[in-house]
C-alpha cells in the first residue's frame, strides 16, 4: 500500500511536470482493497486488474520497473510503447492485460480457468476487479453469468467508490446494494469496508479460498471514496462536502498507519524507513525506466498479426 | 458420395476435434442433441462430450471466454448463431483479440464462425455480410470461402493460424453447393483464385457473389466474350497481386460484394487497382454491392437489394462497351 501510494504520487507530480504522455490514473484510497485482491493469488492464478490496481498487481508480482515502463513508453517494457499507463499485463504470467472497456474481462478470465480445468489443473483460482461503474455494462453482466454457468474459481472484487467519473451512484445504479446481484447470478456475495485494510483481508482472503475449494463464484463489493480524480487531469470537484465526511472517505492508508502505532506493531522508526524504502525502490525503478530506449517510428514492426506471411501488404505503408 | 458446403463445415470441424485436443466449439446451441441452429455441428458434442458446448445468449462473453481460452493454449471455435449477432461481439473481437498481439506480443488463436449473407425471408437481422467491417480492424484475418472444398480446408487452416480469424461461410450456400469429395489440401491461405479463365474483363468477387459472377460470366460467354472471375478467399489479407495480374490481361475491373456498398471489399479492390494498376486499366473500375439500406425481408425486394447475376451482367456488359 505505502510502495504504491509513494509510486503514484511520484507519477502524479511527473504528469503535473509535463513528464508523461497520456493519462495517470492512480488508486488513492482503494490501495487496501487492491493490495488484499493481489496478494492470495500464487503462481498459476489469473489476474485480471483494472486502473486503480497498483497495490494489487505489486502484490501479484508485477515489478514496478515494469509500470515505470510502461508510462514511459520504454521498449524494455511489457507493451513496449505500442500502450501506455495502465493497460498492461504479462499473460503468460497470469496477469492479464486490460482493455479500456469495462467489464470485458470477466469472460476471459472465465476463459482461461475453464482451459486450465480441461487440462487438469488443480488448485488455481482467477480474480477480477471491477468497479460499481463497470458494473453497469453488458459485458460484466454478461461475464458474470458466463462465471456461474461455467462453474470457474473466480473472485469478482467490486469496489464501490461512490463516482463513475464524475457520475454519482444515484445516476449509476438503482438497486439497494450491489452485492445483491450476487444471488442474481448464481454467485455467493459479501461485502467490506475498504478503508480497513484487515477486514479486506479477511473477506477477500475468505472468498479466495471458499474459490479454491470450489464453492461458486464469489462477489466481494467494497466501499471506499476515489480520494483523487479519475485521472490525474480530473480536479474530483464534483466529489461533494457531504461525501467526503461520509466514514467510506476515510483514507484507508491512514488508517492502516494508525492502527500500526494503535497496535504499537512499529515504532515510529521503522514507519518512517518503510517510507524511505518505498521512495528509494519508486526512484529506482523510474531511473531505470528513464534509461532505456523508447520506440521509434521508423524502426517500429509494424504487424498487428503474428502470421508474418498473413500480413496485408497495405499494413506496413498505411497507403498504396 | 456428394457433400454439401455445410457439411464440409461440421466435417473440418469433427477434423479438428479429433486431431487436436485444444479445440473446442462455444456457441449457442451447438451442444446438445440439437447441433446448432444450422446443424453445423450436428452429432459433435456426443462424438467429443465436454467439448462442444452451449452456451448462453452472451456474445460478448463466449468470445472472451474463447480468448481466455485461447490465450491459455486452447484453439477455440466460437460459434454466432448468425453474424448479425456478432456486432455483440465486437469488443471483444476488434479490441481485445484484434489488439492482443500488437500490444502484449501474445496472439489469440481463436476462430469465430460467422453464418452470413443473405436467403429469402430472413430480413434485416439474419442476413449481414460482415467483412468488410471486421477486415477494417487491424489484428485480424477475415475469410470468406466460396466453395465446399474452400469451407473444409479454409476452417481446418484458421484453426491453426496463430491470429484471431474471422471466417464468413454463406449460409445461402449452405446446401445450394455439392462437391464430391473433401481435398486433403488447400490453398494457401491469402492467395485468391482464378475461378474461371478470361480475356476481356475480370470480375473480382468472393463468397456466395463468386457464384453470381461466374454464372454471370457464363451468360456473357454466349455474347464472345470471355470475363475471367477471381475468387479473393480471404478478404484480409487481400492478394492483391493475383487481382492486379487478372487486370493486366483483361484491361477492365469490375468488384462484386454482397455487404454494404460504403467502402469496404470492393471499394478497396477499386482502390488497390487504382492507385497500383491504373495504367493496365482500359475503362474506369466499377464495382456492385447490396443497396445502401437495411437488408429487406420480402423475396421481390430482397432479389433486388442484393447483387445478382442479372445485375452484374448487366454492370459487365457496360464495361465491356467501354
Amino acid at each position: 500500500m505505502l510502495l504504491t501510494r509513494t509510486f503514484e504520487e511520484k507519477l502524479a507530480s511527473m504528469y503535473r511536470g509535463g513528464r508523461i504522455t497520456g493519462g495517470v490514473y492512480i488508486g488513492k484510497g482503494q490501495e487496501a482493497v487492491s493490495v488484499a485482491c493481489g496478494i492470495f493469488l500464487q503462481k498459476g492464478d489469473i489476474f485480471a486488474p483494472l486502473i486503480r490496481d497498483q497495490a494489487g498487481r505489486s502484490a501479484f508480482g508485477e515489478p514496478l520497473v515494469d509500470v515505470a515502463r510502461t508510462y514511459l513508453g520504454s521498449r524494455a517494457g511489457p507493451m513496449r510503447g505500442r500502450d501506455g499507463n495502465i493497460h498492461r499485463g504479462k499473460p503468460r504470467d497470469g496477469q492479464l492485460a486490460m482493455i479500456s472497456h469495462l467489464g470485458a474481462m470477466v469472460s476471459v478470465v472465465v476463459g482461461s480457468l475453464m482451459a486450465k480445468r480441461g487440462r487438469g489443473e488443480k488448485n488455481f483460482i482467477g480474480l477480477t476487479t471491477i468497479g460499481e461503474g463497470g458494473m453497469q455494462t453488458g459485458a460484466t453482466h454478461e461475464g458474470m453469468n458466463i462465471a456461474a454457468v461455467e462453474h470457474v474459481p473466480l473472485v469478482v472484487v467490486a469496489t464501490n467508490n461512490h463516482y463513475a467519473y464524475s457520475t454519482p451512484n444515484n445516476r449509476e445504479f438503482a438497486c439497494a446494494n450491489l452485492v445483491d446481484r450476487a444471488r442474481g447470478y448464481g454467485f455467493e456475495g459479501y461485502e467490506l469496508d475498504g478503508t480497513d485494510l484487515a477486514q479486506c483481508l479477511e473477506v477477500i482472503g475468505s472468498a479466495v479460498k471458499r474459490a479454491r475449494a470450489g464453492r461458486p463464484p464469489q462477489l466481494v463489493v467494497a466501499s471506499i471514496l476515489r480520494l483523487a480524480g479519475h485521472g490525474e487531469h480530473d480536479d474530483f470537484s464534483y466529489v461533494t462536502d457531504d461525501i467526503r465526511k461520509e466514514p467510506f472517505a476515510i483514507d484507508c492508508l491512514k488508517r492502516a498507519e494508525a492502527f500500526i502505532k494503535e497496535r504499537d506493531l512499529a515504532d515510529a522508526e521503522t514507519l518512517q524507513r518503510w517510507r524511505e524504502e518505498a521512495a528509494e525502490e519508486v526512484e529506482n525503478a523510474f531511473s531505470a525506466a528513464q534509461s532505456e530506449p523508447v520506440p521509434s517510428g521508423n524502426e517500429e514492426d509494424w504487424s498487428a498479426i503474428s502470421s508474418r506471411d498473413l500480413v496485408d501488404e497495405i499494413g506496413e505503408g498505411g497507403s498504396s | 458420395m456428394s457433400i454439401t458446403y455445410l457439411e464440409a463445415i461440421r466435417e473440418a470441424q469433427a477434423k479438428l476435434l479429433r486431431d487436436d485436443k485444444r479445440v473446442f466449439i462455444y456457441g449457442q446451441d451447438v451442444g446438445g442433441n440439437f447441433g446448432g441452429a444450422f446443424k453445423a455441428t450436428k452429432g459433435l458434442a456426443k462424438e467429443f462430450p465436454g467439448r462442444v458446448l452451449n452456451t448462453p445468449i452472451s456474445e460478448d462473453a463466449m468470445v472472451g471466454t474463447a480468448i481466455g481460452a485461447a490465450l491459455e493454449g486452447m484453439r477455440p471455435i466460437v460459434e454466432m448463431q448468425f453474424a448479425d449477432f456478432s456486432s455483440i461481439a465486437l469488443n471483444q473481437i476488434l479490441n481485445n483479440a484484434g489488439t492482443h498481439y500488437w500490444r502484449t506480443n501474445i496472439p489469440v488463436p481463436i476462430t469465430v464462425r460467422l453464418p452470413s449473407g443473405g436467403t429469402k425471408g430472413s430480413g434485416p437481422f439474419h442476413s449481414q455480410s460482415m467483412e468488410s467491417l471486421y477486415a477494417h480492424y487491424p489484428g485480424l484475418i477475415v475469410m470468406t470461402p466460396a466453395t465446399v472444398e474452400d469451407a473444409y480446408t479454409m476452417l481446418i487452416d484458421a484453426v491453426a493460424i496463430d491470429d484471431p480469424v474471422v471466417y464468413c461461410e454463406h449460409k445461402y450456400l449452405y446446401y445450394h453447393l455439392k462437391a464430391d469429395n473433401l481435398p486433403n489440401d488447400g490453398i494457401p491461405v491469402g492467395k485468391a483464385r482464378i475461378a474461371r479463365t478470361g480475356r476481356d474483363l475480370t470480375i473480382v468477387s468472393y463468397s456466395a457473389m463468386l457464384h453470381e459472377s461466374l454464372s454471370a460470366a457464363e451468360d456473357i460467354a454466349k455474347e464472345g466474350f470471355e470475363i475471367e472471375v477471381v475468387d479473393l478467399r480471404t478478404v484480409k489479407p487481400l492478394d492483391t497481386a493475383t487481382v492486379l495480374a487478372s487486370v493486366a490481361r483483361t484491361g477492365r475491373l469490375l468488384a462484386v460484394g454482397e455487404s454494404f456498398p460504403w467502402g469496404g471489399v470492393t471499394a478497396e479492390v477499386i482502390a488497390r487497382v487504382s492507385t497500383e494498376g491504373f495504367h493496365l486499366l482500359d475503362a474506369a473500375p466499377a464495382r456492385i454491392n447490396a443497396k445502401d439500406t437495411p437488408i429487406p425481408y420480402h423475396p421481390n425486394l430482397w432479389s433486388t437489394h442484393r447483387p445478382s447475376s442479372k445485375m452484374i451482367a448487366a454492370k459487365a456488359r457496360q464495361l465491356l462497351r467501354e
